[in-house]
């Protein structure tokens, strides 16, 4: 297993080459000067190309992309355009509230998806059942930010209950971080909670269908052991497996349940970054979401080998 | 339920010193990332500068220059030799004093850089220190718009910095923002994209006269401003109703009625000049529009109450301006205007042909994600359509349109022949200020009018010793740059901002630059 790891490990570094390859090239060649933007709308031509100069932007693009590299090498992710600070600092400033966020909208999502796919599953073709899937299919079709507004709309501005918008960091108080979490983690983790239950209930009538199950109900088990214990852990593969394809979901999820309840996260900076044509702090970020993309496949395959003891690595 | 749970909580915290601070909690049009006004024109660099930054002058509600850091000053009667003493106990955030060597490196960097000032600074031979306190600047000619350039708001203040960070090159932006102004700006709090914090200046010393403008008392009357980036206007709007936020700088439009309708919240019609004007910008270099019979065509596509319905809807918060000086401005005049009486696609189809124009693709850039832009642009592109031109529409974020429009390639080759783009109202009120109706050929702004008669008016302008002669120069050159279509106007509309009226009170309005300096909070 650990030599697994090691051999994962090792193969995220091609991957991660060949991502800050296409990022560096594809922002390049796609419309926009940040010089332009930075000079502003009173600026002359002169103006801007002084700035392209000082900024380094009229050097061809492969010497750009060397010296990118080669401060890549040495950890330096290379600083904003815009602020002059370091493009480190500002995920780093960034991270707090998009890992809150993600990890309470899974924990919502896992812990209400699951419970609901295996009650589904359990009163199949009933009016649960119905209803469960109902609700599955209305959270997969209704986008995120519009259920965002309707939230607002009810539990902020109409009954005052929670917060509009913006972030309260933990260290500020629990309550005021698991308030201004509630709505965002609701909304994003909607379609979340559609899929895991969806995918719940199909695995575990797959699994319900087997002859050992009957077994288990022949010899008289309680319901609840069935279900949990013998039926849920033999469909808990393809469970995992959405979970961890659902991340990338989140992660651009993210970026627009940030943008709506105002979030300082990483998915407001990659928007702001990308309109603003900030190069260096969008080829930051898109390496940091390879990579935590890449880490969590890693997770899933090793929790398999926990999950199913007939995989082995 | 949760409300009084959180309160409950809060109440064990040990936050009482905190509660005492009056903190303002502001959404302004963008987000602060550049802390250099002098490095940008950007409008919320330059909101960040006058909070951080003091001038020298400030040109007050009706645009006319009053001291600010300085105390007294002396114009020789030649006009050539102006000599300026600073106010008593001016200091920067960092304790030092506020000496002639920072102002000097300051006023030359703010000349290298930015338009107007390049333009004051072509008029100044030398600018000397007489003491720590006293400086003298020397021109070669009498120019007159000396202090108003000084103290001019909108875009690129003459913004006062220490001298090391004055010494930085124009081209590169200063790593420390350390004024004198009224408050000081937290950098260890700033969160580029987020928020970004200002702490009361206690050791400022403001002018004793009432804020007017850009001039008189800056007053700090908060403890901590925070100018918090909330980029989706619908959940501005509703953190504003719900008391999260105590001031909106710019509503989008749509939700004005909603707003005016909301407990707490006031609208605030800014002031007569402190308005957005509209313009088209036609590239003088390509075909069909290097040929002034083409360009004059456009004005026959230009039914002003078209644009600003679409844009903004409800007539209180527009006007019609077929000037390109600010209507409602010291400047306003009817000069031209004769150019846009007639809305009438089919002349203009007309009088393109005779132009020269066979049908060849007419490329516009169309903004897809500006509230004003976006829809003014639709509205041009079909009443083009109606006169039967071809047009090319460019569909491109913002930032993609102000990068090309930098390019001065045919449009085949990626450049363009128009876009639409808005200007300030106060800048817009003075020629001299007014850099989108300069004609400076090369080295003017993108579509690259080139009328040398127009820049000899504003050189003119500038040079004018009485009010007389700058309101006749001003016609005269409105109606030269109508004539010359360095741009059409498409109206003016005001943006009210917004705010918690049971909240703040003390907004110095009419400024062309949202201050923030002299609000209370309750």
């Amino acid at each position: 297993m650990t030599a697994y790891i090691a051999r994962r490990l090792f193969a995220t570094l091609p991957v991660m080459a060949v991502v800050a390859l296409f990022v560096f090239f594809l922002l390049r060649l796609a419309p926009g000067d940040p010089a332009a933007i930075i000079a502003g709308d009173d600026a002359t031509s002169e103006a801007i190309a002084q700035i392209r100069t000082r900024l380094g932007l009229d050097r061809p693009m492969v010497e750009q992309f060397g010296l990118y590299l080669l401060h890549l090498f040495q950890g330096d992710m290379g600083v904003s355009i815009f602020s002059n600070l370091p493009v480190t600092r500002l995920i780093a400033q960034r991270l707090e509230p998009t890992l809150a966020l993600t990890l309470s909208t899974l924990f919502v999502a896992v812990a209400l998806a699951i419970p609901a796919g295996v009650l589904a599953a359990w009163k199949a073709h009933k009016l649960v059942d119905r209803l469960v899937m109902g609700f599955a299919v209305l959270g997969f079709a209704v986008p995120v930010f519009v259920l965002a507004y309707v939230l607002i709309y009810f539990f902020a501005v109409q009954w005052q209950m929670l917060p509009v918008q913006g972030y309260q960091p933990i260290g500020e108080g629990f309550w005021p971080f698991v308030e201004s979490l509630i709505l965002p983690s609701v909304a994003l983790g909607v379609t979340y909670m559609a899929l895991i239950a969806r995918i719940t209930r199909a695995s575990m009538l797959e699994v319900l269908a087997q002859d050992y199950i009957r077994t288990a109900n022949a010899k008289g088990l309680a319901t609840d052991r069935v279900l949990l214990l013998h039926a849920l852990k033999n469909a808990a593969v393809p469970i995992v497996t959405v979970i961890g394809i659902g991340i990338a979901l989140l992660i651009s999820g993210v970026v627009i349940t940030e943008t709506v309840f105002n979030i300082p996260g990483l998915g407001r900076l990659t928007v702001d970054a990308v309109l603003k044509r900030d190069y260096p702090v969008v080829q930051g970020l898109i390496l940091v979401f390879a990579a935590v993309k890449v880490l969590v496949n890693l997770i899933i395959d090793i929790s398999y080998a926990f999950l199913d003891p007939r995989i082995r690595y | 339920m949760i409300r009084l749970l959180a309160s409950l909580l809060a109440l064990l915290l040990p936050l009482t010193a905190m509660a005492q601070e009056k903190v303002l909690r502001a959404v302004m049009h963008a987000d602060v990332r550049v802390i250099d006004p002098v490095w940008t024109t950007q409008t919320i660099a330059n909101i960040h500068g006058a909070l951080v930054y003091d001038t020298l002058f400030g040109n007050d509600a009706d645009q006319k220059p009053q001291p600010q850091m300085v105390g007294k000053y002396e114009i020789s009667p030649d006009r050539l030799t102006y000599t300026f003493t600073l106010r008593d106990g001016l200091k920067f955030h960092d304790g030092t004093p506020v000496t002639t060597k920072d102002v000097i490196a300051s006023l030359k960097r703010w000349g290298a850089k930015d338009g107007v000032g390049q333009r004051l600074m072509g008029y100044v031979t030398s600018m000397e220190a007489v003491d720590d306190k006293t400086f003298k600047m020397v021109l070669r000619e009498p120019y007159g718009m000396v202090l108003e350039s000084l103290g001019k708001s909108g875009s690129s203040i003459a913004a006062i910095m220490r001298e090391k960070d004055a010494l930085t090159d124009p081209q590169q932006q200063v790593k420390e923002s350390v004024g004198s102004g009224p408050y000081i700006f937290a950098k260890d709090q700033w969160v580029p994209g987020s928020k970004a914090v200002y702490l009361k200046n206690k050791d400022y010393q403001p002018r004793s006269e009432p804020p007017s403008s850009f001039a008189g008392g800056k007053i700090p009357g908060v403890d901590r401003i925070e100018l918090v980036w909330i980029s989706d206007p619908q959940t501005a709007m509703s953190a504003l109703i719900n008391g999260e936020i105590d001031f909106y700088e710019n509503p989008t439009n749509d939700f004005l009625p909603l707003l005016e309708k909301a407990k707490g919240v006031k609208l605030l019609k800014t002031g007569k000049i402190d308005s957005t004007q509209g313009m088209i910008r036609l590239n003088h270099l390509q075909p069909p529009f290097d040929n002034i019979k083409a360009r004059q065509a456009m004005y026959y596509l230009i039914n002003q109450e078209d644009f600003l319905r679409t844009i903004v809807g409800d007539p209180k918060y527009y006007k019609v301006c077929p000037g390109l000086l600010t209507c409602g401005g010291p400047y306003e005049n009817d000069g031209g205007t004769h150019w846009m009486k007639e809305y009438n696609p089919k002349k203009a189809g007309q009088l393109m042909k005779e132009a020269g124009y066979k049908g060849e693709p007419i490329t516009v850039l169309a903004a897809t994600d500006h509230a004003t832009i976006t829809p003014a642009t639709q509205v041009l592109i079909s009443a083009m359509r109606e006169a039967g031109l071809n047009v090319d529409v460019q569909s491109m974020d913002w930032g993609s349109v102000v990068s090309r429009r930098a390019k001065k390639d045919p449009p085949a080759q990626g450049g363009w022949n128009i876009f639409v783009t808005t200007s300030g109202g106060v800048g817009s009120s003075n020629p001299v200020l007014h850099t989108w109706i300069g004609a400076a050929c090369d080295k003017g702004l993108f579509g690259w009018p080139c009328d040398p008669k127009v820049e000899e008016l504003r050189n003119a302008f500038g040079m004018a010793a009485t009010e007389a002669d700058r309101q006749r120069i001003a016609k005269e050159l409105q109606t030269e740059a109508m004539d010359d279509v360095v741009f059409l106007p498409f109206g003016q509309w005001d943006t009210p901002l917004a705010y918690r009226a049971d909240k703040i009170s003390g907004i110095v309005p009419n400024t062309g630059l949202a201050v923030l300096w002299g609000i209370t909070k309750k």
